[in-house]
């Protein structure tokens, strides 16, 4: 069966800018919630771009739902909708004029215009707010009539830029619930790019961590933080002078080798035994007279996937930031 | 395609009727400054030669051509805002052709081109101005209104794709002043006495403009005058919807 997406060697360099996507693979099945995790400027609204046919590719090749995105941008924008990143939105119209400009625009037969923007307007929960300037609407809704927005042409496959940057959590679970019933009721492969780790882990059925521009890790949710292995324990000594001791009486219980949680301040090992170990380790602690001014467990996360791979942490990079920009290349020279 | 026009030329007028930061300053600023210039050089009328004995009469063409520089501003800055804001990338990924934006996105000037060219009509009579074309020139008047607004607006649509921001856009404003106050605005070109300035007014194709207007207020129906008014209005709209065309293909790049 032919994939939703399918992308070899991918490149986009920019004229006067880095190579915003190096050489990335990847492959997104029909029905699949693809999640594309990464920090702010590691190439994922350019990735999309690219696949949303908006700027060309400077090399390798990219499938979407069968097109070519280099050569047949048209048949692939039949087949697509998108949410880019920031409701791009007209504040002096109202959600329904947004719905009645974008029906028109994709060419919705006369009759089906009207029904067909009131389906969606209600779908995404704006009806009462239908007739009210844009302008006035939350974060949330804004976000809500662009997904509206996109669907209006029946989309195969659905691309999502960072669709809850900036939402409270009340908005992204909802607009969560929202894709997953696209793909799980309506079977539309949904492409999501996020810097939220607990996004990708709550909707994408396979993951892609990119960073400076290139994939990193792919794979289910699960099966990338199995490769991580055990959890770990981190503790930082009361005493600074006593992390040497601390360090010995955890070396005792795991490899510091593989877990590159410990700092300057902090030991960390990954437990041999799972964390039912900790209560072996708090035990010899106690024993060694060794005090701890902080103790954590951590479970393998997709944060731990994206550290281990790349060395640093993905937590606090993007946390409220808008993200990585597309350079503009349009500019006219 | 008329579909396609259609819609975003009713979200143009619909964006420009809904701001009233765009469209107050664009009718009221003309007709203070059409005031000012009334009061202050009542006494040219008196100068040899002066086609009429009402300054009114005679400036009631300046309002109309800087309603053409406002649309230049309007049109520029709304596209330029759907630039920055990422709206085009949204339209760019519909069926939309480019010349469906272009001229969806001028509508809006068109529209507002015509209600200007009614108020300044109107206020004009009302304070006793001439117009000597009668009722048959109004349409007239509205058609040459309608041409100098598409004039102005296509240069508005280039700019703003060419320089991709609205500031930018804005920029250019004092700039088509400039192209006012060097034409035929204050005095007919004849009785301009600097040779440097007269030479230059008659190089300026907004004096053509202008003189166009002023005809149907002064003269009635002159037909060079309109000719050359029409003429030039065209000529400049679909030089810069040319250029804007070109550039369109830059900045709406699709695969």
């Amino acid at each position: 069966m032919p994939a939703a997406i399918e992308v070899n060697g991918l490149v986009k360099e920019f004229k006067k800018g880095p190579r915003a996507v190096d050489g990335i693979d990847l492959r997104v099945e029909e029905g699949e919630i693809y999640g594309f995790l990464g920090p702010n400027g590691a190439g994922k609204s350019t990735t999309v771009h690219v696949l949303t046919t908006l700027i060309p590719p400077t090399s390798g090749e990219a499938l979407v739902a069968g097109y070519d995105v280099a050569k047949q941008g048209a048949e692939v924008r039949e087949q697509i909708g998108a949410a880019l990143q920031e409701a791009a939105l007209d504040p002096f119209l109202t959600g329904r004029e947004h719905m009645r400009l974008q029906t028109a625009l994709q060419g919705l037969p006369r009759a089906e215009r009207t029904s067909r923007g009131d389906e969606l307007i209600g779908r995404v929960g704006l009806s009462d707010a239908a007739d009210r300037k844009v302008g006035g609407y939350s974060g949330g809704m804004k976000r809500r009539l662009d997904l509206a927005l996109a669907l209006v042409h029946r989309p195969r496959i659905l691309f999502l830029d960072e669709p809850t940057t900036g939402l409270d959590p009340q908005s992204r679970t909802a607009l969560w619930e929202e894709v997953e019933g696209l793909a799980s009721g309506d079977g539309v492969t949904v492409f999501l790019t996020t810097q939220y780790l607990e996004e990708a882990d709550a909707l994408a059925s396979r993951v892609g961590i990119i960073d400076d521009g290139r994939i990193v890790a792919e794979g289910t949710p699960a099966t990338l933080k199995a490769e991580i292995g055990e959890p770990s324990v981190e503790a930082v000594p009361a005493d600074p002078g006593d992390r040497e001791r601390l360090a010995g009486v955890l070396a005792r219980f795991g490899d510091d080798g593989d877990c590159p949680r410990s700092t300057p301040d902090a030991v960390a090992v990954r437990l041999a035994r799972g964390d039912g170990g900790l209560a072996d380790v708090v035990r010899a602690l106690d024993s060694e007279g060794v005090a701890v001014q902080h103790l954590q467990v951590h479970a393998p996360s997709l944060d731990d996937v994206f550290l281990a791979k790349t060395g640093r942490s993905l937590e606090g990079q993007g946390a409220g930031a808008q993200e990585d920009g597309v350079p503009d290349e349009r500019e006219a020279a | 395609m008329a579909l396609q026009i259609g819609a975003l030329a009713r979200r143009s007028v619909n964006r420009t009727l809904r701001q009233p930061a765009q469209l107050v300053p664009s009718l009221v600023f003309p007709l203070i400054l059409m005031a000012i210039n009334s009061a202050g050089l009542g006494k040219a009328t008196e100068i040899p030669g002066f086609p009429t004995d009402s300054y009114l009469t005679f400036a009631l063409a300046i309002p109309f051509i800087q309603a053409g520089i406002f649309s230049v501003s309007n049109a520029g800055s709304d596209l330029a805002r759907d630039i920055e804001t990422g709206f085009l990338d949204r339209l760019a990924l519909t069926p939309m052709t480019g010349l469906s934006l272009v001229s969806g996105q001028l509508a809006g000037v068109l529209v507002l081109g015509v209600i200007q060219g009614v108020i300044y009509l109107v206020v004009g009579l009302v304070a006793g101005a001439d117009f000597e074309a009668g009722l048959a020139g109004v349409p007239v008047l509205l058609a040459l209104a309608l041409a100098i607004s598409f004039a102005f607006g296509c240069i508005g649509i280039f700019a703003a794709l060419r320089l991709g921001n609205g500031e930018a856009v804005q920029g250019l404003f004092p700039v088509l002043f400039v192209f006012l106050f060097l034409s035929s605005m204050a005095l007919p070109r004849d009785l301009i006495e600097q040779d440097w300035f007269q030479t230059v007014a008659t190089y300026n194709p907004v004096s053509y403009l202008i003189e166009g207007i002023r005809s149907l207020f002064i003269d009635g129906f002159d037909g060079q005058a309109l000719a050359l008014g029409f003429g030039f209005s065209l000529a400049i709209g679909l030089a810069f919807l040319a250029a804007a065309s070109a550039t369109l293909r830059t900045r709406l790049t699709r695969t």
